[in-house]
C-alpha cells in the first residue's frame, strides 16, 4: 500500500483525510485508486481528457513524476505521493 | 521624479490591451502594470502603507522584527522596504514558494520560515500567528489579511490614480481575491467617486487551483478585510485560463506577467465579451499584480495545450 499526501484544500473532498492508503503498481493505479474512492477529488486533480491539471503537481517521495515516467512510474509499498498544487514554482517541496 | 526607494511605489501605468480586446468595437481593457513597482508587485503599496501605519501608531519600532506570512510578494516588499529602512523581517511561507524568490527575500536579508507545501497559505497563516503569540513585544504582526492599511494602500493611491488615468473614464473594475485588499480599497474608492461603475471579484474556479496568492473563498481563511457587500457579483477562474492569458500577453501585447495577471486579464476579458453580446460599450480595468520572472520555471510554458494558438476565442 502506497501512503498519498492529500493537501488541504482537496481533504473536503476526501473524507477529511490528510493521508489515504491505497493499492496500485504503478503512481496512475494508485492515483486511480484514489478518484474511484473519492470521485469527486477527479475534476479537481484530471482535466476533460483525463490527463493531470497543468497545475497538479504529483511528487512520488521526493522526485517529480513527470521526469520518473509519469502515470506509468513504479510504486511500492511504503512510498509516499504527495498531490500539490504549482503555485510558484512547485519543486523541491520536501 | 523621486530619489527615494520608497517614493517610487505607485504612480504605475495604466496598459491599454488593444490585441485582447480585438473584435470587441467600443470596449476598452487596460491594465494597471504594477510590476512597475520597486519590489516588482502590487504588494509594494500595502506594505508600505502597514509599515507607515505601524510606525505612526508605534506599533512598529527599530527594536522590533516585522513577521508575517505570505505566498511571497508582500513578503518581498517587506524584505524590500524592511532593508531600506533598517527593519529585521522573518516571513513564514510555504515549501513550495519557487527557489528563486526564496533567494529574492534572503538577497534582502530577510529570514525564512518553511511550513508544509500541503497546507498552502492558510498553513502559513497558522505558523505566524504560533511564533508572534508566543513572544508578542518582540514582533511587529502586520497580518496583511485583517489590517485596514492593506485596502487602505488601494483606497487612497490605485483607486485614484486608475480614476485619473482613465479620466473618469472606467465602467467596470475586476481583480482577483487574495487577501482582497486591491478589489477591496480599489473598489470602495471608484465607488465613492464614479457614479455607475460596477466592480465585479473574481476567485479560482475551485479550491485547489495554481493562481499564485489567491484565494478560493468558500474552502479558504476568509480574510478579515473581505468585505462580500462590494462586488456586484463574481466570475470564477481556471488556472489553465490564465495560464493560457499569460502566454497571449507576453506573445501578442509584449507584457510578460504573472499567473494571477493573467486570470485578472481573463475575468476583463470575459466582462468585455458580455457586453459586447449586450451590445455595449465600456471602459474595464483590471490588474496586473506582478512580472512572470518568478515563475519562470512552472511547467505551463512548455505545455503544448497552454499554448496561444488553443486558446479559443
Amino acid at each position: 500500500m502506497a501512503r498519498i499526501l492529500i493537501p488541504t484544500p482537496l481533504r473536503q473532498f476526501a473524507e477529511k483525510n490528510d493521508t489515504v492508503e491505497l493499492p496500485g503498481a504503478t503512481v496512475g493505479e494508485v492515483l486511480g485508486a484514489l478518484t474511484a474512492k473519492y470521485p469527486d477529488l477527479k475534476k479537481n486533480l484530471y482535466n476533460d481528457e483525463g490527463k493531470l491539471r497543468s497545475f497538479v503537481n504529483v511528487y512520488l517521495n521526493d522526485e517529480d513524476i513527470r521526469y520518473t515516467g509519469k502515470d506509468a512510474t513504479a510504486v511500492v509499498d511504503s512510498d509516499v505521493l504527495s498531490i500539490v498544487p504549482s503555485i510558484a514554482g512547485g519543486k523541491n517541496v520536501r | 521624479m523621486s530619489h527615494d526607494l520608497i517614493g517610487n511605489i505607485g504612480n504605475t501605468p495604466l496598459l491599454r490591451l488593444n490585441k485582447i480586446a480585438v473584435g470587441l468595437p467600443g470596449i476598452e481593457i487596460y491594465g494597471k502594470a504594477e510590476y512597475f513597482n520597486p519590489g516588482g508587485s502590487v504588494k509594494d503599496r500595502p506594505a508600505l502603507n502597514m509599515i507607515l501605519e505601524g510606525e505612526r501608531s508605534g506599533a512598529m519600532t527599530s527594536g522590533k522584527v516585522l513577521i508575517d506570512s505570505t505566498s511571497g510578494n508582500t513578503g518581498i516588499a517587506y524584505a524590500m522596504i524592511g532593508a531600506a529602512r533598517g527593519y529585521k523581517v522573518k516571513l513564514c511561507l510555504p515549501k513550495n514558494a519557487s527557489p528563486e524568490r526564496k533567494r529574492i527575500l534572503k538577497a534582502y536579508g530577510a529570514e525564512l520560515v518553511l511550513t508544509a507545501a500541503e497546507e498552502g497559505s492558510d498553513g502559513a497563516i497558522r505558523r505566524v500567528r504560533e511564533i508572534y503569540n508566543a513572544d508578542p513585544d518582540r514582533y511587529f504582526y502586520p497580518d496583511q489579511y485583517s489590517n485596514d492599511a492593506n485596502w487602505r494602500a488601494h483606497f487612497n493611491t490605485t483607486g485614484p490614480e486608475i480614476i485619473a488615468q482613465t479620466e473618469g473614464r472606467i465602467t467596470h473594475f475586476v481583480a482577483l481575491l487574495g487577501t482582497s485588499g486591491t478589489f477591496v480599497g480599489t473598489s470602495r474608492r471608484l465607488q465613492q467617486d464614479v457614479p455607475g461603475v460596477e466592480c465585479i471579484s473574481a476567485q479560482p474556479a475551485t479550491g485547489f487551483h495554481g493562481l499564485e496568492g489567491t484565494k478560493h473563498m468558500p474552502t479558504a481563511i476568509v480574510p478579515k478585510i473581505y468585505d462580500d457587500q462590494i462586488a456586484s457579483r463574481n466570475l470564477w477562474i481556471d488556472t489553465e485560463d490564465a495560464y493560457k492569458m499569460v502566454r497571449r500577453l507576453a506573445r501578442e501585447e509584449g507584457v510578460l506577467v504573472g499567473i494571477s495577471a493573467g486570470g485578472n486579464v481573463c475575468a476583463a476579458l470575459t466582462v468585455a465579451r458580455e457586453l459586447h453580446a449586450q451590445g455595449k460599450t465600456g471602459v474595464i480595468v483590471t490588474v496586473l499584480c506582478d512580472g512572470a520572472d518568478k515563475y519562470l520555471s512552472e511547467h505551463f510554458w512548455d505545455d503544448p495545450e497552454m499554448d496561444v494558438d488553443s486558446w479559443s476565442i
